[in-house]
């Protein structure tokens, strides 16, 4: 286990977090640039002494500013992936992967990444670059080398921070089944990102941070729901996340069903494969509420529920439904609320078109 | 083709050069990481005082090392009798005389190219186990390489062209610290000696450019050697 706690102030900024993370899985620190990210994630590396600091990994002290104990970050055996890639330029993509692989100290480590060299390269499809340099390398395979140069160094943590945020969108959708994989592997990962998207598909916890402090925390479906993220992705991009396991597939169509609960859902995704588990995003935009059962409508997906709660908004409302052991966001006008005289305990209808759900990963 | 005294200044020339480059290259290095890695107290004024052999007047560089590092010079006398070496009136007092002069540009070109390394390079190295010596050798030396090369070359190319300091600190001997520029000096100062010292200045002019392309393509190399 993970377990962080940190207080630092650097001018007016202040950074007050902690938390603890339980290996293996993908713990996000999610927030807009400034919120404190880098600096937390640094901390934990090592590359920035904190004022007050407690930073464990599986019983190991690193940081303890109360005792005294400052572990340098070359003893930590952390897997950094930057930003920027920090390539080394002067050495071929071979070079790199073996940098951290050498001075990983041998003999058996059950708590730390154990994956083979010939592995790691068919992991990350490294073998046609190994002769190559940085330079002359696109950004994607800039950053899947580092990767791979993070994961060699037998790490038995990796922190990831921001590491797609240098990247076009094309490259980003290469560089993502990468992390999935990982995630598959049961490496556990820090992962930093102030795109949401990303942590819908890798996270398995979250991590809010908003000016240096934690605003909201727990799984996705839980933080996706969180009035805190809304001011932070804004309302277009809220929208409750539920996890589904795919029943039917149709690969020329792109339509799938996913069995959600005890209820079904139309998506479209065109890889989805049968059994597998995906997740989807239900954007409160996109959410059509009704009190009668609708009929007659090219809408693939109606789900029965209860209301829950009705937030207020300046512009709107946002309606928590729950459906089966779901819960799902409505964002809806308020003169529609008024006119359905919706409260808390009304029963309706969830109406949301199949094309508007396109699950991840 | 060359007199006996030209070939002999030539060579002494390009010994002191070679000795002063080689003798200030490890001390230069160490001082470019200096001032552009530590922020230590008085580091503005280490920084000016490295500094000052580019605007002192060279015969003053010169002066201030007799008193050093002449016989009875604190330095000096250390050096004579605990080790028997005597700087003033040799070739190694020539060089020494040249490395200080030189030393600045050195550093120079050392600290641009330090600078232009990004830090993050040595941070990712760091988290990937690399101690701080370890760091240097495999990543902050190699990149550094072209700005090392640089400033190698053009401290050497100054250590053939000093005049001032060598002339006040090791005096103007033949085959001992008559190097080109203080042979050319004295062919001007000789009657007749007018041909003799265009010989001598077209051989300082053909020697400098020869060092000059050479490194160029050194430089070259390097560069595509660490992937710039």
């Amino acid at each position: 286990m993970l377990s962080v706690a940190v207080q630092s102030r650097r001018g007016m900024f202040e950074l007050d977090v902690g938390f603890s993370m339980n290996e293996p899985g993908v713990l996000a620190i999610f927030g807009r640039s400034g919120c404190g990210k880098t600096t937390l994630v640094n901390v934990i590396a090592g590359l920035i002494t904190a004022q007050r600091a407690q930073v464990t990994l599986a019983g190991e002290r690193w940081v303890d500013s109360d005792a005294g104990v400052n572990l340098p970050p070359e003893r930590r055996r952390i897997g950094y992936v930057f930003q920027e890639p920090r390539l080394f330029p002067h050495m071929s993509v071979r070079g790199n992967l073996l940098y951290g692989a050498n001075r990983a100290p041998s003999g058996e480590d059950a708590k730390a990444v154990s994956i083979g060299f010939d592995e790691a390269l068919q992991l990350l499809g490294l073998e046609p670059l190994m002769q190559r340099r940085p330079a002359q390398l696109s950004g994607g395979e800039r950053q899947r080398v580092a990767l791979g140069r993070a994961l060699l160094s037998r790490p038995r943590l990796l922190l990831l921070d921001e590491p797609l945020a240098s990247l076009d969108a094309a490259r980003r959708e290469e560089v993502l089944p990468y992390l999935e994989k990982l995630r598959e592997r049961r490496i556990p990962m820090l992962y930093v990102s102030h795109q949401f998207d990303e942590l819908l598909r890798l996270a398995t916890q979250v991590i809010v941070l908003e000016k240096g402090r934690i605003v909201a925390e727990g799984d996705v479906a839980q933080v996706s729901r969180a009035p805190a993220l809304r001011a932070i992705v804004g309302p277009d991009a809220i929208g409750a996340v539920i996890e589904g396991e795919v029943l039917e597939a149709d690969p020329r169509s792109g339509a799938a069903t996913l069995r959600v609960g005890a209820g079904v859902l139309h998506v479209i995704d065109a890889h989805a494969v049968v059994g597998a588990r995906v997740r989807v995003q239900l954007l409160a935009r996109d959410l059509i509420l009704a009190t009668i059962e609708p009929r007659g409508l090219s809408v693939r997906n109606s789900l029965r529920g209860i209301v829950q709660d009705i937030v207020h908004e300046p512009d709107a409302d946002l309606v928590e439904v729950q459906v089966g052991e779901y819960k799902v966001l409505a964002r809806i006008t308020q003169a529609a609320t008024a006119a359905l005289s919706l409260q808390a305990g009304s029963n309706v209808w969830v109406l949301v078109k199949a094309v508007s759900l396109r699950p991840h990963g | 083709m060359l007199s006996d005294a030209e070939l002999d200044a030539l060579q002494l020339s390009l010994s002191v050069a070679t000795r002063s480059v080689l003798f200030s290259l490890p001390f230069a290095v160490v001082v470019a990481l200096l001032l552009t890695r530590r922020r230590f107290v008085g580091r503005t004024l280490f920084d000016a005082f490295v500094h000052l052999p580019l605007v002192l007047p060279p015969v003053v560089v010169g002066y201030l090392l007799l008193l050093l590092f002449g016989a009875r010079g604190p330095i000096g006398r250390i050096l004579a009798e605990q080790f028997d070496v005597r700087l003033v009136f040799s070739t190694a007092g020539a060089a020494l005389a040249t490395a200080v002069m030189s030393f600045p540009l050195m550093v120079r070109s050392m600290r641009l190219a330090l600078e232009g390394i990004d830090p993050g390079l040595e941070q990712a190295a760091r988290t990937l186990g690399a101690t701080r010596l370890d760091r240097f050798f495999s990543i902050t030396l190699p990149l550094m390489l072209p700005g090392v090369l640089a400033g190698a070359v053009t401290a050497f190319a100054a250590s053939l062209g000093e005049f001032g300091a060598v002339i006040t600190f090791v005096s103007n001997i033949p085959g001992e610290t008559r190097t080109l520029p203080l042979a050319l000096y004295t062919a001007l100062q000789s009657p007749g000696g007018d041909a003799a010292a265009l010989r001598l200045a077209l051989l300082s002019f053909g020697l400098g450019l020869a060092g000059l392309l050479a490194a160029e393509g050194l430089a070259r190399g390097l560069r595509r050697w660490i992937g710039r």
